[in-house]
């Protein structure tokens, strides 16, 4: 890390967005993790995602727990507000802060270790709860921070760097999602940007917790031959059942030509979005055929991937208790203070 | 040791009914304790309750004090016996003269029987099986009975019992005439058969017009409301549970929208106390006023993530109504025990503020001034009740609200101030007093910064360079100082306002100040020269080390083995742990002012202090 600041390097050529900034708008601090670590390219992703959203950087809050995943939050919208909190418990915090602020655009970034361990019950009563937020698992198998103990998803028989192999069955994120009634669930690989992008983009506009379980490669650890989180693994074991078009509400899509395999969800915002159905009997809003369907591939070793299943319809934590469509935090005092009248009156029934 | 002013009187005593717990039976002592009240008389009711919904033994004590004491009571005049399961307990807990009650519709129990008391019996089991239907008609209204049968033993105002029945049945009239049937039943038969009133008894007075009856928890609940909290999440645990259950009523008829129903609150029942903790802090970082309130257990499980609120610098008010520890410990007995733990919870160096309520009213205000101080000092802060104080119903001042109140949000940056400044840096002492201005998350893209429970130097970077590193850490320790100057004062009730110290110092704090206060007035009858100071907050204010200084015998009074506010005041003002006396009282149940009284007399023969004859001519008064 640099204590210099740098004047920021104009880039005329550069593209904009409609805000009128340049993908460097999004870009964080500079990455402090292993060459080629997995997490990397989901960072650059999730900036490529962010720009193309014309997203206010500023109206973005990055949660985090602790981990080398969790530490990318600082690698990304440097101007945004970032948390980087405890060990699996990011959570509470942006349940927290979304309870406070719902107007915010909430970005959690977690590990599997910060997830599916430490962190398992969080997750589980985020989902619960549909808190408004993207919540991005970094997925390698492996405690990359603490230097490669496995984690909760790795695979039975996938091996250690010195070889060891691991005997407990692995807890699969999206699985469990789909069982705890999450409203958007999804699979990708840090490897694959054209996919993962507009995942990301669609999850973004989802109105209420969207999960996305990324294979994400630990190459210090975990990317060796024997491991099921490898780059090669998942390579030869991918499959894309619902590739993902995000179409924002501002792009004309009327001129499409029909075409049956493509199936369209209108978001919470009015934006659409759209997946070509690679498997026909494979439909992402129905929960149990896509429990199913993930099941079925996986016991043949494959790792499927795309847009799993959305709810669109179910509302979020707000929704569910009925809060005011103000955020809290813009509530003036005077409005919440019931004043020395209202105090008198009560007093009355005490005595 | 004194006795306690034996020979109860007019509107001075005491009395405690012995029950089962779950039939019912807290809603006839309540009305006996408001009925009292509404009669003038300084009264004071603590529930002594089971961990258990139903079956276990519960006891409700009243004491009634015309000078005003409400400290839970050494001795009873009367007790009302109605739990077959603990007779024993029950007629030992009489004090020599005084008068026990039980339901005569069964033959005396060889156990109820003692030299020295009056036993009185009124079959009322029996006289509401033939009044009534149906068992649980029956089991409610016994209880309606006994109240009734003490109406006319104490000589409780019948009307004002028949206006609270009133109140109370207003919608249900089978109800109200039941109601009616039974307090006459055990009215009337006390009066057909016995000498009423017994020589303690009521008499109207005047002194509660500006009093209410109110418990902590209803009243850090309203605190909450009024301090314009919006977020508070929770994880249900006793005693601290009716906090909660508060704050949602007060919002239910407070902050809800009149045109569209929606909640101007958030209210969020969370997995665990680590979650709720971290709902807090995440509220507290986007700028909302948050909160929580639990317990002991779960103080211990918000641990980590206090470290995390108190390094990140982010405010949350964290409501601790202590129980009886350790471990689950009982759950329902009352204690001091969490003052360590609080005092510098979490790993590393760490040190919280904590402000010490010692009643209902105080409840209140310091829940307010706690919301003030989290924001102006960006950090955790504690507010340290107990069983006692938050779930009994306590004689206290109306509350009062000032309008002209507003929150004190601490150095946040608005959009404008940011265009205002060159760089925002996080964590930037401008001002020298160890507070840094904070942003809030959405406020403008020069606000942003990341927050790290990882080392981080003043601009919120990460660090694992030591200059770095230290200049927040002891820029932390700074910002502690300055609040020790700005948290609550401690209360002085000195002997003398102008000659100097007294011989005896007592400190003491929280639900034990009733009794401390009353053992003051007592010692200071019976000739001791005794000055008492009740520390309202941590960290100390420099006033507190002065006290102990200035006082050659001092007495740390609380309620805890280990003498744990005597630990910190020792860490906290470098004076000897040796140089004060602690006087504890931890088996679980309220202070009483004998417990003090006999503590610190102790202490004193020990220090070879002169024995002064006992000269309690009259009843002592209040001290101020
Ligand atoms: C309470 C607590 N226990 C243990 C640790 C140590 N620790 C830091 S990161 C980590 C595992 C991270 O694994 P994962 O979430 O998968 O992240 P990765 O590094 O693999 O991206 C552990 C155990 C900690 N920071 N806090
Ligand atoms: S240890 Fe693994 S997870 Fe961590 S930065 Fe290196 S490659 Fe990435
Ligand atoms: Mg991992």
């Amino acid at each position: 890390m640099t204590s210099i600041t740098k004047p920021p390097v104009r880039h005329p050529s550069l593209p904009k967005n409609a805000l009128g900034l340049t993908k460097r708008e999004y870009e964080g601090a500079m990455s402090t993790l292993c060459a080629g670590c997995g997490h990397d390219s989901v960072t650059a992703a999730l900036v490529q995602a962010l720009w193309e959203l014309d997203l206010p950087p500023h109206r973005a809050a990055k949660m985090s727990g602790i981990g080398c995943s969790s530490k990318t939050t600082a690698y990304f919208l440097r101007q945004s507000h970032g948390f980087n909190g405890v060990h699996g418990r990011m959570p509470s915090l942006a349940t927290g802060a979304n309870a406070a602020n719902k107007d915010l655009a909430y970005i959690g970034i977690s590990g599997d270790g910060d997830s599916l361990s430490i962190g398992l019950g969080q997750l589980c009563h985020a989902i619960r709860r549909n808190v408004n937020m993207l919540y991005v698992l970094e997925n390698n198998g492996v405690y990359g921070l603490t230097k490669g103990q496995f984690s909760a998803s790795a695979d039975v028989g996938s091996k250690s760097k010195r070889g060891e192999a691991n005997v407990q069955p692995p807890i699969d994120p999206v699985l469990l999602a789909l069982s705890l009634g999450a409203t958007f669930v999804a699979r990708s690989f840090s490897g694959d940007k054209a996919q993962l992008v507009p995942i990301l983009k669609a999850a973004m506009r989802h109105n209420g917790f969207a999960l996305i379980d990324v294979i994400s490669p630990c190459v210090s650890f975990n990317d060796h031959e024997t491991s099921t989180k490898s780059y090669r693994y998942t390579r030869n074991h991918y499959h894309d059942i619902a590739p993902v078009d995000f179409v924002p509400l501002r792009r004309e899509i009327s001129a499409e030509i029909p075409d049956t395999s493509l199936v369209a969800v209108t978001m919470h915002d009015g934006s659409i979005v759209r997946f070509r159905k690679v498997d026909s009997e494979y439909d992402p809003r129905d929960r149990d055929a896509a429990y199913a369907y993930v099941r079925a591939r996986q016991a043949k070793g494959e790792v499927v991937t795309g847009l799993l299943h959305i709810d669109e319809n179910a509302a979020d934590m707000h929704g569910v208790s009925g809060t005011v469509d103000t955020p809290l935090v813009e509530l003036p005092y005077e409005e919440l203070c019931p004043g020395s009248g209202a105090l008198a009156e009560l007093m009355e029934e005490y005595r | 040791m004194p006795q306690p002013p034996n020979g109860a009187g007019v509107n001075d005593f005491a009395f405690k009914i012995g029950t089962v717990n779950g039939t019912g039976s807290a809603s006839a002592n309540s009305l006996l304790m408001q009925a009292i009240f509404r009669m003038g008389i300084p009264v004071t009711g603590k529930n002594v309750f089971p961990s258990n919904i139903q079956g276990l033994p519960t006891w409700y004590e009243i004491r009634v004090s015309k000078d005003g004491y409400t400290a839970r009571p050494e001795h009873v005049d009367l007790v009302v016996a109605l739990n077959t399961a603990t007779y024993a307990k029950d007629v030992a807990a009489v004090r020599p003269g005084g008068y026990l009650l039980y339901d005569s519709s069964w033959p005396l129990d060889d156990t109820l029987i003692r030299e020295g008391i009056t036993i009185l019996g009124i079959p009322f089991g029996r006289m509401c099986v033939e009044s009534f239907q149906g068992d649980r008609e029956r089991t409610l209204l016994r209880n309606i009975a006994y109240a009734g049968a003490l109406a006319a033993l104490l000589e409780i105002d019948m009307d004002v019992i028949g206006e609270m029945l009133r109140e109370k049945f207003s919608k249900k009239k089978s109800l109200l005439d039941a109601n009616f049937t039974a307090i006459k039943l055990g009215y009337d038969y006390a009066r057909a058969n016995y000498t009423c009133p017994l020589p303690f008894h009521l008499e109207k007075m005047d002194a509660n017009k500006d009093s209410i009856l109110l418990d902590g928890n209803s009243a850090a609940a309203l605190g909450a409301v009024y301090a314009g909290a919006t977020v508070g999440a929770w994880y249900p645990i006793t005693p601290s549970t009716s906090l909660m259950e508060a704050f949602k009523e007060y919002c239910e008829r407070f902050r809800i929208d009149p045109a569209t129903k929606q909640r101007k609150y958030a209210l969020i029942q969370a997995e665990d106390e680590l979650a709720a903790a971290g709902m807090v802090i995440g509220a507290g970082w986007a700028g909302a006023r948050s909160f929580t309130s639990t317990a002991g257990p779960g103080i211990s499980l918000m641990s980590e993530f206090i470290g995390l609120a108190y390094y990140t610098e982010i405010p949350g008010v964290f409501f601790d109504i202590q129980r009886t520890g350790p471990s689950t410990g009982m759950p329902t007995r009352t204690q001091q025990g969490d003052l360590l733990s609080i005092a510098y919870l979490s790993h590393g160096d760490t040190k919280h503020i904590a402000l010490f309520p010692a009643n209902p009213a105080e409840c209140f205000y310091l829940a307010v001034e706690a919301f003030d101080l989290t924001e102006r000092f960006q950090t955790p802060v504690f507010v340290v009740s107990d069983l006692d104080i938050g779930m009994n119903d306590w004689m206290c001042p109306t509350l009062k609200w000032d309008d002209s109140y507003r929150p004190d949000r601490g150095k946040v940056l608005d959009a404008d101030a940011l265009e205002r400044i060159q760089r925002f840096s996080r964590y930037f002492d401008t001002d020298g007093d160890g507070i840094a201005a904070r942003t809030l998350p959405g406020t403008s893209p020069k606000g942003g910064y990341f927050t790290r429970g990882s080392g981080h130097d003043k601009h919120a970077i990460y660090t694992e360079d030591s200059a770095a590193y230290l200049e927040v850490v002891d820029r932390l320790a700074r910002k502690l100082v300055t609040a020790s100057t700005a948290v609550p004062a401690p209360e002085f009730h000195a002997q003398n306002d102008a000659s100097g110290a007294a011989d005896i110092g007592i400190i003491s704090l929280g639900g034990c100040h009733a009794a401390v206060l009353e053992a003051v007035d007592r010692l200071r009858h019976d000739g001791r020269s005794v000055d008492y100071m009740r520390v309202r907050a941590f960290p100390f204010a420099p006033s507190v080390r002065e006290f102990i200084e200035s006082h050659s015998r001092c007495y740390v009074v609380e309620q805890n083995r280990d003498g744990q506010l005597r630990t910190l005041l020792a860490i906290e003002t470098g004076i000897a742990r040796d140089r004060m006396t602690s006087v504890l009282d931890y088996g679980g149940l309220p202070l009483t002012a004998d417990r003090v009284v006999s503590g610190v007399l102790a202490g004193e023969r020990q220090t070879g202090a002169p024995e002064y004859p006992s000269v309690r001519s009259a009843v002592p008064t209040m001290s101020s």
